[in-house]
């Protein structure tokens, strides 16, 4: 374990933050799937206003997918351009 | 860790040439080349409509049909969600659905969709922002500023900071989306050397051109939204 260097840990740890990071990723899934059930479920009530229904359950599920591309974002820039190396 | 990935799975920007101009360093991208090409060709494409839209012998023809179903569309969908004052952007949101469903799907041609770097959506989520405060202060006048405090005065960097978020949230949806794809489908191309598995054509489909086009749609559904929720009657 005594010939692990700084960039090395740094960049061990920052490959496990990317792991957590993308654990964001299950919220949005939760949350558009939510919004798909009940889209269908309003489908079959009104099958008239599939076309609303459908573009309202898409700009719901891409607000709700917002949060899970911040958490793609900070992965990329650790895994890229990772800040924490030049503090070094 | 950056060279193995990069070496296996390309789809990083890459600088094509280095060009000095008044002492600072201009880098032309991969992504210039890809905006250019898409430009050429939406020009191209109107210069083509309208040489037959002039020509108004005989029965219109199959591109004329298909063109004029995509503007019908296209000023219907804006017309669905600004009501009044649809007529001032129909031009505009439709320039911003064609670049961006062009751009979105240009990962089929080979291109690198330009869409999946920061420095083309986030201009795109400014002039969002800019016609968003143009209505706010054209139509509430003072209004724009007092709103800011409405519901409750302690709430105002709360709501200054949802006002400033829109932009990044726009474009970040929008870049995140396009580069999500563009990764995945670079991380399986690599693969494909290794162990070819699957054509992944399949995933074509489902990452440029589903999530192309709702992330196009999408974006400019967003935008006509938050402008007419600045305008009083719009509906």
């Amino acid at each position: 374990m005594g010939n692990i260097t700084n960039e090395g840990l740094v960049l061990a740890c920052s490959a496990i933050g990317v792991g957590l990071a993308m654990i964001a990723g299950v919220g949005p899934g939760i949350g558009q799937g939510i919004a798909a059930g009940h889209g269908a479920a309003a489908v079959g009530r009104n099958p008239g206003a599939k076309g609303d229904i459908m573009s309202t359950m898409l700009l719901g599920q891409a607000v709700a997918e917002t949060t899970g591309l911040y958490s793609l974002v900070i992965s990329l820039i650790l895994l890229f351009a990772n800040p924490l190396l030049g503090r070094l | 860790m950056v060279g193995i990935l990069a070496a296996d799975a390309d789809f990083m920007i890459h600088c094509l040439k280095k060009l000095n101009i008044f002492g600072q360093e201009v880098y032309l991208t991969t992504t210039h080349v890809s905006l250019l090409i898409i430009c050429v060709g939406l020009i191209l494409l109107a210069l083509v409509v309208r040489l037959k839209l002039k020509d108004t012998e005989g029965k219109p023809s199959g591109l004329q049909n298909a063109m004029e179903m995509a503007v019908e569309m296209l000023d219907g969908m804006v017309k669905s969600s600004m009501g009044k004052s649809a007529v001032k952007y129909q031009n505009y949101i439709g320039v911003l659905f064609l670049f961006l469903l062009f751009s979105n799907l240009s990962g089929l041609l080979g291109l690198r969709p330009p869409t999946a770097d920061y420095g083309v959506t986030f201009p795109l989520g400014i002039i969002t922002f800019v016609l968003i405060q143009y209505n706010n202060i054209k139509w509430n006048k003072v209004g724009a500023f007092t709103d800011l405090f409405k519901p409750l005065p302690f709430l105002f960097p709360i709501n200054l900071i949802g006002e400033i978020a829109v932009p990044f949230s726009l474009s970040l949806r929008l870049f995140g989306n396009v580069l999500s794809g563009t990764v995945i489908m670079a991380l399986i191309y690599g693969l494909l050397s290794k162990v070819a598995f699957l054509w992944p054509g399949v995933l074509h489909a489902y990452f440029d051109v589903f999530s192309g086009a709702i992330q196009t749609y999408v974006f400019c559904m967003l935008t006509m939204v938050f402008i007419s929720q600045k305008i009083p009657e719009s509906k």
